[in-house]
């Protein structure tokens, strides 16, 4: 089966005064339809670049987009427009993304009037009320403003708002990320219920290992612009074979007693990603690594088949065949 | 003398505006042992942060008010001293590290100035002296000391919180209260800056309070915690009484939010319905509302506090029969 949305070789620079910052550099994936691919990383790693490059709402420096197949790298104004129909985006902050003027109907009814999606105000009402139920706000908020209402109301807003033009792909943006974990928890199964039922392909963008293990069907971990590790779920989490993966892994405290053994702790912080040095971009934090790893950028190659990983001794550190 | 560095009794905090009174924490207690470190953790408007500045005398008066209870450190009752007395405790003895590392620090002074500023403000030493020693704190949170002449904005988050670290612990205090220390953090960060904290406590004998609403760091650093729901206590004990005979409603289905690394659900069992509103708080239990074994006595008086065993206190009605259902 064919991705309902692919990237090739995706890279975004962004010119600074002292030199181009690599925020995306050179990032592959391909979605199929309704799945989820989790992108984790930290902050500054260019989870939130990729999934802006990836919808047009940043332009691309170089690379491809496809879209059910069609190159959509290239296209701009209008057809930008049509496109953006199949492809809405979910933000992070609840808080800043929706219009403080704007009532909860009026904002949720801005992309369908935008798109004249509807023939008069009544059926845009009606459609409004739709997505207002289908996303769990009650129609009594329909004339409220996103002030008046908590944070798990309002990313329903959002949610709603990304599903009113009938998307098939949306990048959510750390949708959970400024939420308490008790309101966290009913907007993951929020979306993991709309999945299902509209047949969603989710592009996950988060820094929380354990929301993104939750939520997703294959994982793709970045650090500083590059791809270091993607695989389905389970093997991620199960093999961890990149050192950065193993590293971020062990420093998620999980809610065991004894859940958590050695501290694994990782040396120094992301370094600045502009004009950023040739090699493996880990490397200085690296406990493994040696002077191949400065000298020469490690190939993203699979080290077991569906699970590949961009390091030079993936097979020595792992024991791997 | 006991022990017991901290003792809170029955605190009540009300910040009260023109039109409403907002019952930010209602009749908590807590008590602390001389290196005891404890977890308090909540959702958002749970009381946690209106509890830790009131330990620090800091609450912004008006529009906040300690309405009733007691607050003693070493058996001294904060609430009821002096002004004098609590400067000299307060960022000496008693010390916070506050949530937002880019906020706490004052932008147009240098790092090492703001560190020595608080050990010239409780110790009578020179300006000399307190710069050494200032380089000193700067050294023990892993900064190197010819930093001192830096300013915040020149420090990643992770630096400037372990500055805000440096300057909590400048004046060696017997309590170190941590406001969601590393919640603006990466994980990674967070990790390095959690084994700071862990090691800085197991070498010198200091309490914590460490505020947080994530359950795991809480696991990793803390010996016992309180869970705190719109203002009260509902569930406290050491962590195996939390963790592995967790007996509040709310404490499992704050544990059912979160997904685990460790094991897979298909779906999170979320609580229901949002925490309520401070200015009207419900008359009988306050998590009455959300919860799943709610009956009507439940809403018709506020819950009573249960030990369900030795040490570990749980504030519902249906746990009155001791121990587990």
């Amino acid at each position: 089966m064919s991705a309902l949305i692919e990237v090739r070789d995706l890279k975004k620079y962004f010119k600074t005064p002292k030199g181009n910052l690599h925020a995306v550099d050179g990032v592959s994936f391909g979605i199929e339809r309704g799945k989820t691919l989790g992108v984790v990383g930290e902050s500054g790693c260019g989870k939130s670049t990729l999934g802006r490059v990836t919808i047009h709402l940043l332009e691309a420096t170089s690379g491809r987009i496809f879209f059910e197949g069609k190159d959509i790298s290239q296209i701009g104004g209008a057809e930008v427009k049509r496109y953006r129909q199949d492809m809405q985006m979910i933000f992070q902050d609840p808080y800043s993304s929706l219009d403080p003027r704007m009532s909860v109907s009026n904002i949720i009814a801005e992309p369908l009037r935008i798109y004249r999606k509807c023939r008069d105000e009544a059926e845009l009402g009606a459609q409004v009320g739709r997505l207002m139920d289908r996303v769990g706000l009650a129609r009594r908020l329909a004339d409220a403003y996103p002030h008046e209402l908590d944070g798990g109301r309002r990313q329903r807003i959002g949610v709603a708002r990304a599903l009113s033009l009938n998307p098939k792909f949306i990048v959510c943006d750390e949708p959970v990320s400024a939420l308490d974990v008790s309101i966290q928890a009913q907007i993951l199964n929020l979306m993991q219920d709309l999945q299902a039922e509209l047949d969603l392909t989710f592009l996950f963008i988060t820094h929380n290992m354990a929301v993104v293990k939750h939520i997703s069907d294959e994982i793709l971990v970045m650090y500083m612009g590059k791809m270091v590790e993607s695989a389905p779920s389970g093997s991620v989490f199960a093999e961890r074979f990149h050192p950065y993966t193993k590293a971020l892994l062990a420093a998620v405290p999980v809610p065991v007693l004894g859940g958590k053994k050695e501290r694994r702790l990782l040396k120094g912080e992301i370094s600045s990603p502009v004009n950023p040095k040739p090699g493996c971009r880990f490397a200085k934090r690296c406990e493994f690594a040696t002077e191949l790893c400065s000298a020469e950028e490690p190939p993203f190659a699979e080290a077991k088949p569906g699970h590949r990983v961009a390091c030079h001794h993936v097979k020595s550190i792992n024991a791997l065949a | 003398m006991s022990d017991t560095i901290l003792e809170i009794k029955d605190l009540v905090v009300h910040y009260v505006t023109d039109r409403t009174t907002v019952r930010a924490v209602n009749g908590i207690s807590i008590s602390l042992e001389r290196g005891e470190s404890l977890g308090l953790v909540g959702e958002t408007g749970a009381g946690k942060t209106t509890t830790a500045l009131s330990i620090m005398q800091l609450i912004p008066d008006p529009p906040g008010r300690i309405v009733s209870g007691e607050i003693r450190y070493e058996g001294e009752d904060l609430v009821a001293m002096s002004p004098a007395r609590k400067r000299e405790i307060r960022g000496n003895q008693v010390s916070m590290i506050f949530q937002d590392p880019m906020t706490a620090l004052n932008p147009v002074l240098t790092v090492g100035d703001q560190i020595a500023e608080v050990v010239r403000l409780h110790q009578k030493i020179s300006r000399a002296k307190a710069t050494v020693k200032a380089q000193e704190m700067l050294e023990l949170v892993g900064i190197p000391g010819e930093r001192y002449p830096e300013y915040p904005h020149q420090f990643s988050g992770g630096m400037k919180q372990r500055v805000v670290i440096a300057m909590a612990l400048a004046c060696d205090p017997k309590l170190l209260i941590a406001d969601e220390p590393t919640t603006a953090l990466d994980v990674t960060i967070q990790d390095q800056v959690l084994d700071l904290i862990e090691k800085l406590m197991t070498g010198s004998g200091t309490s914590l309070i460490l505020i947080t609403h994530d359950l795991g760091v809480v696991a990793e650093i803390c010996q016992k915690a309180a869970i705190m729901y719109a203002g009260e206590i509902v569930e406290y004990g050491t962590l195996p009484h939390i963790y592995q005979n967790t007996q509040h409603p709310y404490t499992v289905g704050l544990f059912g939010s979160v997904p685990n690394l460790n094991e897979d659900v298909d779906r999170l069992r979320p609580i229901k319905g949002l925490m309520p509103d401070p200015t009207e708080v419900p008359a009988g239990c306050v998590f009455a509302p959300r919860c799943p074994e709610a009956s009507a006595e439940c809403s018709a008086a506020p819950a009573p506090v249960v030990e369900v065993e030795p040490g570990h206190f749980v504030k519902c009605h249906k746990r009155r029969g001791g121990g587990s259902k």
